[in-house]
């Protein structure tokens, strides 16, 4: 066999990441919007809110068991789950949104992957030092001194991953009294399973796969591609001022790019931004705090690398003046999306204020249609579903309004009215019984309208049903 | 060989050199060797191993009486069994408690966890035991003899203690001697058809159905001669014998004179079996089956 050349693998190796330390206003912004995501994270599940004896008293809870989600004031209940679908329709939306007028802005500041790589990095070069401590100890042999700092540095992510898995099943019960069971063994085994996988992915995605994550697992960026114009603001080299670029003193027919390679140390996806845009960046902005950094030393304008849309670039080649920031945010796309999205935003707000406490549905019972009693009058049985959403037991009265002489009869209750415990449902078979000389009783359909009422705070609410007689021979 | 141009880069590449093949020639075409992917071969070869340890441990080779049973002693039948049982187990207490608590006082109020068992059980039991003749929906089948359990019209008494002793017991059954019985005469042989047609409008009349009046007054002393002594004077019935109330809108057989008239001359001889096994040899539900069922007959809008 002659030598033949091996045909092109399919898999390329993944080349390590060593992000260099950066300052500077977008690293600054950074460090801020992590703490205060973590922060929101890690805390919510440990505020308190009464609702009463009966009730739970976290602020914010997902109830899978008894199905209900509590959010401070809010209490959703499974038929209300429009909120929930509200608002992910909104969260849909408001990527959208920023995505068209800011670029990856999601990605590069407040997605989860990115603050808790963030955060792994953090912890990376306080223990192993800065970039070029890390590339030599990753070139070093597996002595003593590495082998300690890399367990280290895995104890201390296992420690932030154990917590982030942990903080999250916080959400779904009682976190005080959750973290006494997960520390005396006494938790619920899917707790447990939970937390450790969620440890297993926050200790692989943050500490190892970092930005494979964001280029070959998600999603999100190939979506992105499809909301970005020419006046979406993404980070960029003004290669028309850096190039040509170089070293030296001699700077005659050189740009203002010294070929520093600042830009390239500190990406922590491990691209060059000179090369334009590409897939992999998550727009972090963090080359721009380097290069500018840079500018500075030489004496040179910040923005070599910058926070810019397409049609800025074609406009200062040709020397003409930039848009304004504003003039590129709004545009009809993202003034249709900021529409959709206010349109539901007050939607939602408004029906959380006008619906009620109480809530009812109205199954007729059709096995069979009606019943003959001995004295020939017709009795129909509906289930009726009370929905009691207020925080005291209350009585409820169901009463009915037609023209007919009709009579309400409720199941194992005397009376109209049935006490319905707080925060439950209870389903009440109601018998309504027309006399056998009444037109309901003899006509083959009647509409009518159940009111059930409050009787302790005069909420009503009401359902239209059918009363089927006999049928006209 | 073809014209290079045509042929795509990696074949050019391969076609160049001598490519292994796997020495299969079709019309001049040779076959490539590409051998499966490792990650497939070997997850094949997993499949082989997993099979033969799958046969080995579990249920497998089938012969001529069931299969080859496995080293672990895996069982479906067994699992069905360990399942019932463990409901067995866990409804022991409370259907303890259904059959010690007095009936009347399975109520919403007095025993809700109780009455609340008794109406779900009492519903299964009722769908699989009881539909069959009185309808899913306990509707009966009006007119046609199965009684509706909805209504406010009771042959042997609409309490929960009476209905209670229906289904231990059962109607008109030889397997239970403490079953529920009465024999209406077949009137055929005994009156003329003159006095039947007579005490068949006698009887809509009772009942406020349109009749003929003549014949109706006729039929007043056949129907006090011959009636009377189970349907009771004024009709309404006796319900120590099951014997119906005649005047009320309900009609098991139908209230049709043609229904009617075979009634009296024939007579009706419906019948149902004991249910509680504690009672008789043929009863199928235990105590608290037959005392569920009982709840949950008594709680769809007739009982008394």
């Amino acid at each position: 066999m002659s030598a033949t050349e091996e045909p092109q693998k399919l898999y390329a190796a993944r080349e390590p990441v060593f992000p260099k330390r950066v300052y500077g206003r977008f690293r600054n912004l950074k460090w801020l919007i992590m703490l205060v995501t973590l922060g929101i994270y890690y805390i919510t599940p440990w505020i308190r809110w009464d609702r009463g004896s009966e009730l739970p008293d976290q602020a914010v809870l997902l109830d899978l068991a008894n199905r209900r989600f509590f959010f401070f004031w809010i209490e959703i209940w499974p038929h209300e789950f429009y909120f929930v679908a509200g608002l992910l329709i909104m969260a849909g939306l408001g990527l959208f949104l920023f995505t068209s007028a800011l670029g990856r802005v999601w990605c590069g500041y407040s997605c989860p992957q990115t603050v808790w790589t963030d955060l792994f990095f953090t912890v990376e070069r306080w223990i192993e030092g800065d970039r070029n401590a890390r590339l030599r100890l990753w070139n070093a042999k597996w002595d003593f001194h590495k082998w300690r700092l890399r367990l280290t540095k895995w104890v201390v992510w296992l420690v932030i991953a154990v917590a982030t898995g942990g903080a999250w099943v916080f959400y779904f019960a009682d976190a005080p009294t959750l973290m006494g069971q997960l520390v005396t063994g006494q938790a619920a085994s899917v707790a447990y399973i939970t937390i450790a996988i969620l440890t297993a992915t926050t200790f692989v995605f943050g500490g190892f796969m970092r930005e494979q994550v964001c280029i070959y697992m998600c999603p999100w960026p190939r979506i992105q591609a499809a909301m970005m114009d020419e006046d979406t603001i993404t980070v960029a080299y003004r290669d028309w001022r850096g190039e040509p670029r170089g070293k030296g003193k001699d700077r005659e027919n050189l740009g203002d790019c010294i070929d520093c390679y600042a830009c390239v140390n500190v990406c922590p996806v491990g691209i060059d931004i000179r090369d334009g845009q590409q897939l992999e960046c998550i727009t972090c902005a963090l080359c721009i705090d380097a290069c500018d950094d840079i500018m500075a030393k030489v004496g040179k304008p910040r923005g070599l690398i910058d926070y810019m849309a397409l049609t800025d670039e074609a406009n200062e080649r040709a020397g003409n003046p930039k848009k304004s920031v504003w003039k590129h945010i709004f545009r009809l796309r993202t003034i249709i999306y900021t529409v959709l999205w206010s349109a539901i935003g007050i939607g939602l707000t408004v029906l959380l204020f006008v619906r009620s406490d109480i809530d009812v549905t109205v199954a007729p019972v059709r096995n069979p249609q009606f019943v003959v009693l001995s004295d020939g009058s017709i009795r129909n049985t509906y289930d009726v579903r009370i929905r009691n959403m207020t925080h005291d037991e209350s009585a409820f009265a169901i009463t009915l309004v037609s023209d007919q002489p009709l009579q309400v009869e409720l199941e194992g209750q005397t009376g109209n009215t049935v006490d319905v415990p707080l925060n439950s449902t209870h389903l009440q078979r109601v018998y309504i019984i027309a006399p056998a000389s009444s037109e309901a009783a003899q006509s083959e359909r009647t509409d009518l309208r159940l009111w059930v009422e409050d009787l302790s705070t005069q909420t009503r609410a009401y359902r239209d049903t059918t009363f089927f007689g006999r049928e006209e021979r | 060989m073809s014209d290079h141009k045509t042929q795509h880069p990696e074949e050019q590449k391969l076609l160049a050199g001598d490519p292994d093949t796997t020495g299969h020639v079709w019309d001049g075409i040779k076959e490539f060797n590409n051998p499966l992917p490792r990650w497939w071969l070997w997850t094949f070869y997993a499949t082989i191993v997993w099979g033969i340890a799958y046969t080995v441990m579990y249920p497998a080779w089938p012969l001529v009486n069931g299969a080859t049973p496995g080293i672990l002693g895996f069982s479906t039948r067994a699992n069905v069994a360990e399942d019932i049982q463990r409901f067995e187990d866990m409804n022991a207490d409370i259907r303890t408690r259904l059959t010690e608590v007095e009936l009347a006082a399975i109520t919403p109020d007095d025993n809700p966890d109780l009455y609340n068992y008794a109406i779900q059980g009492g519903a299964a039991t009722f769908a699989t035991f009881c539909s069959q003749c009185h309808g899913s929906g306990a509707a009966g089948v009006m007119a046609a003899g199965y009684p509706n359990l909805l209504d406010d019209d009771w042959l042997w008494g609409g309490t929960i203690d009476d209905i209670h002793l229906t289904i231990t017991h059962g109607i008109r059954n030889t397997d239970d001697p403490m079953a529920r019985y009465s024999e209406m005469t077949a009137f055929d042989e005994i009156l003329s058809d003159e006095e039947v047609a007579s005490v068949v409008q006698y009887v809509r009349n009772l009942s406020g159905q349109d009749a003929d009046a003549t014949l109706a007054a006729a039929g007043e002393s056949v129907y006090l001669d011959n009636c009377a002594a189970c349907h009771m004077d004024d009709g309404t019935g006796d319900r120590y014998l099951g014997a119906p109330n005649l005047t009320d809108a309900i009609w098991l057989y139908g209230g049709s004179e043609d229904a009617i008239e075979h009634t009296v001359r024939y007579a009706r001889f419906g019948v149902m079996p004991p249910w509680s096994a504690d009672a008789s040899n043929a009863g199928r539900l235990s105590e608290a089956e037959v005392r569920a069922v009982a709840v949950y007959v008594h709680s769809l809008g007739g009982g008394e």
